[in-house]
């Protein structure tokens, strides 16, 4: 029994989630953070395995010692080997955490080693995971799911479909957010979903699909005493069939009558109960808006007995800190041992009371790539959220729109034009821009039922839009408001931006005459009781809706830090890491820190990050008003990414004090012109560009410098936001078809240097001092996006004549741009000769990776800097290396290629520690993919071009050598054949004849693929249009969850480390036996 | 879709505006005035302001006689989402509160139960209610001052008016002896203006429940019953005596006892202890009990602005209030006689704790 009270661990080992995904993202960071946080707590010691090294779990400050190893069982066994943990946590670390530990218990591998389950039973765990006996369990204990069986053929799928009756929804057992899930209507629909989910997972479920019901979760907690609450409920806007995380969530539930709130929320406790959950569990209803039998029609459609992002959502959402929570109760405490974190005055056995709404919206990245289908459905694509707060229905739901940074200002400006057929299906099918369909239909008129019918959104919602829109057309009509229109505006969420755009004022001048009227937000705080008693929180939001202000300013000795926001492409966890660690560097030299970020995936917006916590937009309006308010020394937005960096101009321009390097210099770091100047001022070289405003000028350039040419438009009107032409066709089917070119939108063309290298140059410098520096190096040439390279640390193909030139022009450019703060440039390095290709005067994406990577936490130097007390740090050469590898997520995306491209596809990234650079990467590889999982000892090369195969050859002998069998497409095989490597022919799609690439990487018979594209044909225009052979391939490749190579650099390198270490031979070394510390305060 | 029609009341520029209006107001004793905008029943009303924290569950606090001569204001602020479904939803025969006062009034309901939207049922039953944007403002005031005396003001100004001097359970009792349902066992159900959720969930377990008038005296009229539960109701305690001296002839006569809210506090003083104002109640649906002597916790739903204070002699504590200490329940050391302060009925709020009405029930 689980509620005998045992022995107090001493050692627990932390399970993480691995590198940021499709379905498993920051959320996980914060749950495990809060679970170590807990531990320390204890006194527990915490050993945490997790290879996503720009994640916060993973920092000096929470675990006790961090293993940077893949979460496969493979290598936690090895780490339990050698920690001899005497507890595990498997439910922080999302579905990878869990199945690997499920799977360590089912060999009976904790059990040989005596490592304790901690908090829920394995079994519970097992039984909830396996559909089939789940449901009998749940049956059992009377609650109610939707129809059902369970196959495991093709032939099972269709006869359970038939007897259920279509449409029937399909599910793949234990994956990850409704991998290869999807509705089928007919016969046809069901086979192809069911091949897909097979090739995931053994075990499909056909479900009754209950067509546009609600769907409802609720988040519960039970100690070993039986206790129980829910401590929040969420309902999707968007019914059901709509996996949840794309879903569009509102906390509290908005529809639900206290009898249905109140049934649902007993019978998630008899279920939570009957499982004997330990800890956190997520339970999800369908619930029928018209029910016809009895007042109650519900079906539970999904547990998870895990943290989940359901709970990290709940979590922010109420102030209640689940995972933190989870992590005592699964030590055995009660519920009412454990303080209320926020109120610090109650229990943690409570169900917090909101007095504000809030409203989450997924971000998507679907336009980032090739063939990637939009529509949105039972699997989720999105790659991050945002979560808006008000005490209107609308204020939440339109600073949400505008936190998603989309180029939206609110519900009624779409970021796509709509015509009738579009919008119609729209409203059928969802895409990610159904939401701003709804404010387009509204204001054309139609009525809500009909958009009820069409789209499932219960009315209220509908009701609640309209609102927004018909004040909207109301202001563009009168172009005029008096006072308390204006303040009813703002009470519905209407940004100054939005006003000035509907009255044809900008921006600025309607926050003058707002702040003229005295129209101000409101401060308020959530402190999870509504109220009711006074709360020492410091998590606060915005509210147009109130009239006092619950905190007061902290003054000239506060500091406002600037936040990621949503995690998309090219800007995720590693903003939070950087964030995070400045804001704690300044804590502890005594500043107060103001964090303001909008993201609840984050650990940014955990209670205990910052003095001050503004859950609000990353907007400049936004910014201004807390700045305004709290009138701090100045504010950070160097910390944040991109985005939060560009808020510098407009801030400083009204007078707000940004700290360290001023905007004017970002401006001339960011404005092409100037800085192109400023490098030749310099004496730096750079390559050749030029920016035009008419094709013709850009095809005469193009001609000059030589193609190919990299060509980034201002404005992009679908797809790419920058290619690369390799001749004068392609460059006018971009620029002529995916981007515009004109006076107004001039598009910036520059040589693209071929086979160069990319060197990464990560800084900290104070008033134009340089004072630490790291330099690491792409594995792959210049070309990939540096979001999706393979970097290695420390560099190890540049000379010290190139290294030191480079550190000369960084300090150059550190001098020239006075800087004070982080900064990271890109360097591109060929036959000697260094380019600079960008500058970037903010933490780069590579910073906590560096910082991990040597010791020398960059946040902490910054801050030193900012003080003026930094001191030149030197960081001596390491007798280690780290490799940093992508993690993508195209598996999850239906129909994208697989390419890497000049633009960033990659949703994550993992790094491992190695004595050399081959050890790390192979380890980085097993993090990143699923290499070694299989037991293939087999590898499919397909390489184009004779070059390619020509410099693939030794990597070929390597494998035989190496006892891999080798199977290539016919031109590769005949060239391997020729020169003595045995090949196996294997056919292509095209060619019509089996056994095909297809059939053999869909049977996962090889270890690995190898798919070199022919550089010499094709191109970004034929990768758009044409679905080639390579195409089928790769796909095939991701949809096995085969590791695939489409670099030759990558590729060499992979081989030459397999032919060096055997997996046996990695070695098991947590982060502190390569690197310490380096004091810096 | 609701059944409710959709009536946007626009502002003259076409904007669907809420401006506050200064003839529309809530007036504190402290000389506190916030203005808001009418959207129930046009007239002035005053007595002692209170708040709830529940976010579900408006009709049936709106019914609930406990309210009696209190004007409510909701800290959750969006009220009206999902209409008013029929009568038999109620927890009594219609608005008990004097006033309602939220931040922001939903007029556009939907729920396939839903009959009216709530400013038509409030208008039908006379019920003045306003919307200010700060409720927020309010509850920090009422939580640190206690719970005040105040007036909602339309058009026309009106004097304070304190609930608490009069027998407000007089005015919610019922009139009339009422027989209901089957069963073995009969209970008599003294109505100090009691939620019907509490007659459902006697019925619901196979009782037979006469309801009576809180100054009903059966042991007169000489009924034969089987057990006794006495209701929840408005006000102090101390002021409904009648009640008060038939719980001490149940107590004399080891009758198996059942109070709920109002009946902890009676129970309690019959049995000779003692009951106080507490500086601002527990009103909301997350409070948390814990059973004395177990490491048991509940989530209970909670209406009072009294209570008990010292136990009386026989009795111990039942439950405790996990977050102040206070008394949430009493239990006698050897006869079947016990209390709850909280809702074991619910309604609104979590059902985690109606395992009281199996436990009473099988003492009788």
């Amino acid at each position: 029994m689980s509620e005998r009270p045992s022995r107090k661990p001493e050692k627990i080992l932390v399970l993480g989630s691995g590198a940021l995904k499709i379905g498993e993202a920051g959320e996980f960071d914060y749950s495990g953070s809060q679970a170590i946080k807990a531990l320390k707590e204890e006194g527990i010691r915490s050993i945490l395995v997790n290879p996503n090294i720009a994640t916060i779990q993973t920092s000096r400050l929470l675990a006790d010692e961090v293993y940077f190893l893949p979460v496969t069982p493979y290598f936690v066994e090895k780490v339990i080997e050698k920690e001899r943990p005497d507890g595990i946590f498997l439910s922080f670390g999302g579905q990878t955490a869990l199945n690997c530990g499920v799977d360590l218990y089912t060999r009976g591998i904790l059990r040989r080693y005596g490592v304790r389950v901690l908090g829920t039973p394995v079994g519970a765990i097992i039984l909830t995971e396996d559909r089939e006996k789940f449901a009998n369990h749940l049956k059992e204990v009377g609650i109610s799911i939707p129809r059902g069986a369970s196959a495991t053929s093709l032939g099972e799928a269709r006869a359970c479909a038939r007897e259920i009756g279509f449409p029937v929804m399909v599910r793949a057992a234990y994956a990850l957010g409704g991998q290869k899930s999807g509705v089928a209507e007919n016969v046809t629909e069901l086979e192809a979903i069911v091949r897909g989910a097979l090739a995931v997972a053994p075990q499909v479920l056909i479900e009754q699909y209950l067509r546009h019901y609600k769907e409802i979760e609720y988040e519960v907690v039970r100690d070993r005493f039986d206790n129980c609450v829910t401590v929040c409920n969420m309902e999707n806007m968007d019914p059901l069939g709509i996996h949840t995380g794309d879903s569009i969530v509102v906390a509290p539930s908005q529809t639900l009558t206290n009898e249905e709130y109140h049934a649902l929320r007993s019978i998630s406790i008899r279920a939570v109960r009957s499982l004997g959950i330990v800890g956190e569990c997520n339970i999800q209803f369908a619930l029928n808006p018209r029910p016809k039998h009895g007042p109650l029609e519900y079906y539970v459609i999904e547990v998870n007995a895990r943290l989940s992002r359901s709970s990290a959502l709940a979590s922010k959402a109420t102030g209640y800190p689940l995972a933190y929570v989870a992590a005592k109760l699964a030590l055995g405490k009660a519920l009412t041992d454990i303080e209320n974190k926020v109120t610090r005055a109650t229990r943690s056995f409570f169900e917090p009371a909101l007095d504000y709404v809030v409203v989450k919206i997924p971000r998507w990245d679907l336009g980032k790539f090739v063939h990637a289908t939009e529509r949105i459905g039972s699997a989720m694509k999105s790659v991050g959220e945002v979560m808006g707060i008000g005490r209107t229905f609308e204020e939440a739901l339109q600073k949400a729109v505008r936190m998603l940074r989309i180029g939206s200002e609110g519900v009624g400006e779409s970021p796509v034009r709509w015509t009738k057929s579009s919008l119609r299906r729209a409203l059928r099918i969802p895409t990610p821009n159904r939401l701003f369909a709804l404010g387009e239909a509204l204001r054309r008129g139609f009525l809500l039922s009909a958009m009820h019918r069409l789209t499932g959104i219960d009315p209220w919602y509908l009701s609640r839009i309209r609102n927004i829109v018909t004040n909207e057309t109301a202001l563009q009509r009168k172009k005029t408001f008096t006072k308390s229109e204006f303040l009813w505006l703002k009470q519905i969420g209407f940004s100054d931006k939005r006003i000035g755009t509907l009255v044809g004022k900008s921006e600025l001048a309607v926050r003058r005459k707002r702040k003229l009227l005295g129209v101000k937000p409101s401060v308020f705080q959530i402190d999870t009781l509504s109220g009711e008693v006074p709360a020492r929180t410091n998590y606060l939001y915005l509210t147009y809706n109130g009239n006092h202000n619950d905190v007061s300013p902290l003054g000239p000795g506060g500091t406002l830090i600037l936040g990621s926001g949503p995690y998309h492409i090219g800007s995720s966890v590693e903003f939070d890491w950087s964030s995070v660690h400045t804001a704690l560097a300044l804590g502890r030299r005594g500043r107060k820190t103001i964090v303001v970020n909008c993201n609840p995936e984050t650990v940014s917006t955990d209670y205990d990050m910052s003095h001050r916590l503004y859950f609000e937009e990353l907007s400049f309006e936004t910014v201004a008003d807390i700045y305004e308010f709290e009138k701090p020394g100045g504010v950070i937005v160097s910390v944040g990414g991109q985005a939060s960096n560009n808020l510098a101009r407009p801030l400083e321009k009204q007078g707000f004090r940004i700290l360290g390097t001023k905007a004017k210099d970002i401006d001339r770091a960011e404005d092409r012109k100037k800085f192109s100047r400023l490098l030749d001022e310099i004496k730096v070289a750079q390559p050749p560009w030029s920016a035009f405003t008419t094709l013709k000028d850009a095809g005469q350039f193009a001609l000059r410098v030589g193609y190919p040419v990299l060509v980034r438009p201002s404005y992009v009107l679908s797809g790419s936001a920058m290619s690369v032409c390799r001749d004068r066709l392609e460059l006018r089917e971009f620029v002529g078809k995916a981007a515009a070119i004109s006076k107004e939108h001039p598009v910036t063309i520059s040589k693209f240097i071929l086979g160069a290298k990319e060197i990464e140059f990560d800084a900290i410098a104070e008033s134009g001092n340089l004072r630490a520096f790291v330099i690491s190096e792409h594995v792959e040439n210049a070309g990939v996006h540096s979001g999706d390279a393979t970097v290695v640390y420390p560099a190890y193909e540049i000379g010290p004549d190139s290294e030191n030139e480079m550190i000369h022009t960084a300090r150059k450019l550190a001098r020239a741009l006075r800087i004070t703060g982080p900064y990271n440039i890109q360097y591109l390095l060929r036959e000697g000769k260094i380019y600079v290709i960008e500058v970037n005067l903010r933490a780069s994406r590579t910073f906590p990776f560096v910082s991990k990577a040597t010791g020398v936490n960059l946040p902490e130097v910054f801050a030193a800097a900012l003080f003026r007390k930094s001191k030149s740090i030197t960081i001596p050469h390491p007798n280690y290396a780290v490799v940093k590898s992508p993690q993508f997520s195209f598996a999850r995306l239906e129909g994208a290629d697989p390419v890497l491209r000049v633009e960033m596809a990659s949703t994550g990234e993992v790094a491992c520690f190695g004595r050399d650079s081959r050890e790390a990467l192979l380890k980085s590889i097993s993090a990143s993919t699923s290499f070694g999982q299989n037991g293939a000892k087999a590898a499919l090369l397909c390489l184009g071009g004779e070059k390619h195969k020509r410099k693939f050859i030794e990597s070929a002998r390597t494998l035989k050598r190496l006892g891999y069998s080798i199977y290539a497409t016919e031109g590769t095989c005949a060239y391997l054949n020729a020169l003595g490597v045995a090949a196996k022919r294997i056919y292509k799609v095209y060619e019509e004849k089996r056994p095909n690439v297809v059939d053999l990487v869909g049977g996962k018979q090889v270890a690995f693929v190898v798919n070199l594209s022919d550089p010499t044909k094709g191109g970004e225009k034929t990768k758009k249009r044409i679905r080639t052979d390579g195409y089928f391939l790769r796909r095939a490749t991701v949809d096995s969850h085969t590791p695939l190579f489409t670099d030759l650099n990558l590729a060499r390198f992979f081989v030459k480390a397999l032919g060096e270490y055997g997996r046996e031979m990695l070695e098991i070394r947590p982060w502190g036996s390569y690197v310490r510390e380096k004091k810096i305060l | 879709m609701a059944s409710a029609s959709y009536s946007p009341r626009t502002n003259e520029r076409g904007f669907f505006l809420q401006t506050p209006a200064s003839s529309e107001k809530l007036v504190l004793k402290d000389g506190t005035v916030v203005s808001g905008k009418s959207f129930g029943a046009r007239r002035s009303v005053a007595g002692e302001v209170v708040f709830a924290t529940g976010m579900v569950g408006y009709p049936e606090s709106l019914t609930d006689p406990s309210y009696a001569g209190q004007i409510l204001v909701f800290s959750y602020p969006l009220i009206g989402n999902y209409g008013v479904a029929g009568k038999r939803s109620w927890e009594s025969s219609g608005i008990k509160v004097s006033g309602l006062v939220v931040s922001d009034y939903i007029e556009t309901p939907s729920h396939h139960s839903s009959r009216q939207a709530l400013h038509e049922w409030l208008e039908d039953e006379g019920i003045p209610a306003l919307e200010v944007k700060d409720t927020r403002f309010l509850v920090e005031k009422l939580r640190d001052r206690g719970s005040t005396l105040g007036k909602i003001i339309m058009d026309n100004d009106i004097s304070f008016f304190d609930p608490n001097q009069e027998n407000l359970v007089a005015r919610v009792s019922t009139q009339e002896v009422r027989r209901e349902g089957r069963g073995r066992k009969t209970i008599v159900f003294v109505d100090c203006g009691a939620k019907r959720n509490i007659v459902r969930s006697l019925l619901r377990r196979r009782a037979r429940v006469i309801t009576v008038p809180w100054n009903y005296d059966m042991f007169q009229s000489k009924i034969p019953f089987h057990g006794l539960v006495i209701s929840n109701g408005p006000g102090d305690p101390k002021a409904i005596r009648e009640t008060i001296q038939i719980a001490q002839k149940a107590l004399a006569r080891n009758i198996p006892t059942l109070g709920i809210c109002l009946g902890n506090q009676i129970l309690a003083l019959a049995a000779g202890g003692d009951t106080y104002k507490m500086k601002f109640g527990h009103r909301g649906q997350n409070q948390p009990c814990t059973l004395v002597g177990s490491r048991k916790s509940y989530l209970t739903t909670q209406n009072h602005g009294f209570a008990v204070g010292k136990i009386p002699r026989g009795f111990r504590t039942w439950f405790v209030n996990a977050n102040d200490g206070t008394n949430e329940g009493l239990i006698h050391e050897r006869h079947p006689v016990m209390s709850v302060q909280f809702h074991p009925e619910a309604r609104p709020g979590p059902e985690d704790t109606d395992w009281i009405f199996d436990y009473f029930l099988k003492h009788v």
